[in-house]
């Protein structure tokens, strides 16, 4: 090296505040949306967008909207937006089915304690999680499954052909949710098997419920599954709604959890084995958790694709939540341009929720569990 | 060889008189052999080691040297011969598996903490779900462990913030945890960047110290002529000569032997 270039440095620089331009919101601006010319067209082209959908959007939703009246009168006329009150008259209907009016209470009952163990057990910070889980797993189940049906404790038997709306949509999906998670991981560590009868068996299963679409599925259930069973033995319509999207919906679990499986290094194995873990003691304390922590995306995938295809029932005869408000498209007392318009929305709003609600909580876990290189 | 100019770890000096070796047999291996497939990658494999032996494994990459010592803990399965640990025969039952490997620790060139579980948790797994040892009582024995490694203070830590050297450490502890009666070493220090192998070497030495029986496969020869009692060379799937570190060192019997050392000795 040239002696020239040799230098010592004698005092250090002091921290300086960074360029004024790359904090607070003008540097999210610059950083976000205008960082090149490129992204700068796309934020105009946006813009236009919202502006073209917006106000289209709102006036429909709310500055036409009626919001008050009792029949289709009130929904009539020219540039009427949404017919709300259709939704208030059907609004029963759509959160119960056709559930008898005196037993509501029930549904009622098993909605709030669902969605009071669900709250507890998504809000961070609330104690005693396991043992609402498992309150929420067990108990709750058997609680909510008598609520419904009835021919208990005095409450009056109340046949599936009734149940209706929302729900039917929870039962299935919520049920279908439940019963996927551990079914695919079975089968999904039955696939990756040392033994073959095991791995055989786990493989046909996975590609036969793959395979078929789920209306199939649903048709075959309602329509040809009760010939080849004996005449006296009758299966309830909603049940076997529930056993095939649970069954569809875990063939393709397995699959996400195999890939999860299947990303976990050599060495977490060995290192556990190495330790003396058996297999299952293994697969559930060291593999299982690491897995289904990378796969939780593809999971949450799977929830929503099972939650929102819960509107398939309505090919077997099963009315869920669109199918309900479809079904009172007809009624002839709300016969207007706009309620199909209103019905719609009002649904795509509310599975919407639902799905945005299961999204932005796997966001939430995924942050939760991360701990492989923070700092 | 051009890392030959680089860092030498310092191992520290060892006392040789107060490593005793007993007269009890720890390992026996008779006549193993080992297929990966149709390639043979252990043949006729014959090694006793006493307790408080400490063998030092070297030889060329693919000499079949780690796959000799995953076969004592069956990480990998031999195919012929036999091996004995702690007076039990490896064998295709579980059972026997899962109990020798209760008293066999190993080290892994990765290291193979449980990134999803803090370093004390790292520790606590075995002795609770294989030992059974109340939680209480888990983590006192980690903490001892972690301490004796010299990092307690990382104990509530995850793997993913630790250095490779603070890593392996950890995985020493975790392994001590289950007070395992033989520790298998596989390259330990081979993925540490050259600072941080004294650092492991360290813990390997008081280990040493202690009476362990460790069979270690390295690179380390500092470590070899300071610490082991025997120093074993494999090539292609056997072992080609075994002999006291310093005749091994300083007047190797086999060809092979004197072409491996002149590669890898620098002076």
């Amino acid at each position: 090296m040239d002696s020239s270039q040799a230098y010592v440095k004698t005092e250090l620089t002091p921290d300086m505040p960074p360029p004024a331009s790359t904090v607070g919101f003008i540097g999210w601006m610059r950083a976000n949306l205008f960082s090149s010319w490129w992204n700068t067209l796309l934020t105009f082209i946006g813009l236009y967008i919202i502006y073209l959908v917006l106000p289209g959007l709102l006036d429909f939703t709310i500055f036409s909207a009626v919001w008050e009246g009792d029949s289709r009168e009130a929904c009539l006329g020219p540039e009427v937006g949404a017919c709300w009150p259709f939704i208030e008259a059907k609004f029963g209907q759509i959160i119960y089915g056709r559930y008898p009016l005196e037993e509501r209470y029930r549904v009622d009952i098993a909605y709030f304690v669902g969605l009071a163990g669900l709250a507890a057990l998504v809000i961070p910070g609330v104690p005693y999680k396991k043992w609402i889980g498992l309150f929420m797993l067990v108990p709750y189940t058997v609680m909510t499954f008598y609520l419904l049906v009835g021919g208990v404790f005095g409450m009056p038997y109340v046949e599936t052909a009734l149940w209706g709306g929302l729900l039917v949509t929870l039962v299935v999906a919520i049920s279908g949710i439940v019963a996927s998670l551990p079914i695919g991981i079975v089968l999904a560590l039955g696939r990756r098997s040392q033994m073959p009868i095991v791995r055989y068996f786990c493989v046909a299963f996975i590609e036969f419920w793959r395979g078929v679409p789920l209306i199939t599925v649903l048709f075959m259930s309602s329509v040809l599954l009760p010939l080849f069973l004996p005449e006296d033995v009758s299966f309830d319509k909603l049940l076997r709604a529930v056993i095939g999207v649970a069954l569809f919906a875990s063939a393709y679990m397995a699959e996400v959890v195999r890939g999860g499986l299947q990303a976990i290094p050599r060495g977490q194995y060995e290192g556990a084995m190495a330790l003396g873990l058996n297999y299952w003691k293994m697969m559930g304390l060291i593999v299982l958790p690491q897995a289904l922590k990378m796969v939780i995306p593809g999971i949450v995938n799977t929830f929503i694709g099972l939650f929102k295809d819960t509107t398939l029932v309505l090919i077997i005869g099963l009315f869920d939540l669109l199918g309900i408000v479809q079904l009172n498209f007809t009624d002839s007392n709300w016969s207007t341009p706009v309620t199909s318009h209103t019905g719609y929305l009002f649904v795509a709003a509310i599975f919407w929720i639902f799905c945005f609600g299961m999204s932005r909580y796997s966001i939430y876990m995924e942050n939760k569990l991360h701990t492989g290189h923070k700092r | 060889m051009a890392e030959s100019a680089s860092y030498v770890p310092e191992v520290k000096e060892v006392d040789r008189s107060k490593l005793k070796i007993s007269d009890e047999i720890a390992i026996q291996i008779i006549g193993m052999h080992k297929w990966f497939g149709t390639f043979h990658v252990l043949k006729d494999i014959n090694l006793t080691v006493n307790r408080g032996e400490r063998i030092v494994v070297c030889g060329p990459s693919g000499s079949g040297k780690s796959t000799m010592i995953r076969c004592i803990n069956r990480l990998e399965e031999h195919q012929q011969g036999q091996i004995i640990v702690d007076g039990i025969e490896l064998t295709n039952d579980l059972k026997k598996i899962d109990e020798i490997r209760r008293e066999v620790g190993m080290l892994f060139q990765h290291f193979n903490l449980f990134p999803h579980l803090t370093i004390l948790q790292n520790c606590t797994l075995a002795p609770i779900w294989v030992r059974k040892m109340p939680k209480k009582e888990a983590e006192e024995t980690a903490m001892h462990y972690l301490e004796r490694v010299k990092i307690p203070e990382q104990a509530m830590k995850y793997p993913g913030q630790l250095s490779g050297g603070q890593q392996q450490r950890v995985a020493i502890a975790r392994s001590l945890c289950m007070s395992p009666k033989i520790m298998l070493f596989d390259e330990p220090t081979s993925a540490l960047d050259p600072e941080m192998i004294a650092e492991v070497l360290d813990v390997m030495v008081s280990l040493a110290e202690d009476g362990m029986t460790m069979i270690v496969v390295t690179h380390e020869m500092g470590f070899a002529r300071k610490v082991a009692n025997r120093v074993i060379f494999m090539d292609g799937g056997e072992i080609i000569e075994q002999n006291e570190p310093e005749e091994f060192f300083s007047n190797p019997k086999s060809e092979r032997t004197k072409l491996f050392l002149s590669q890898i000795l620098h002076h």
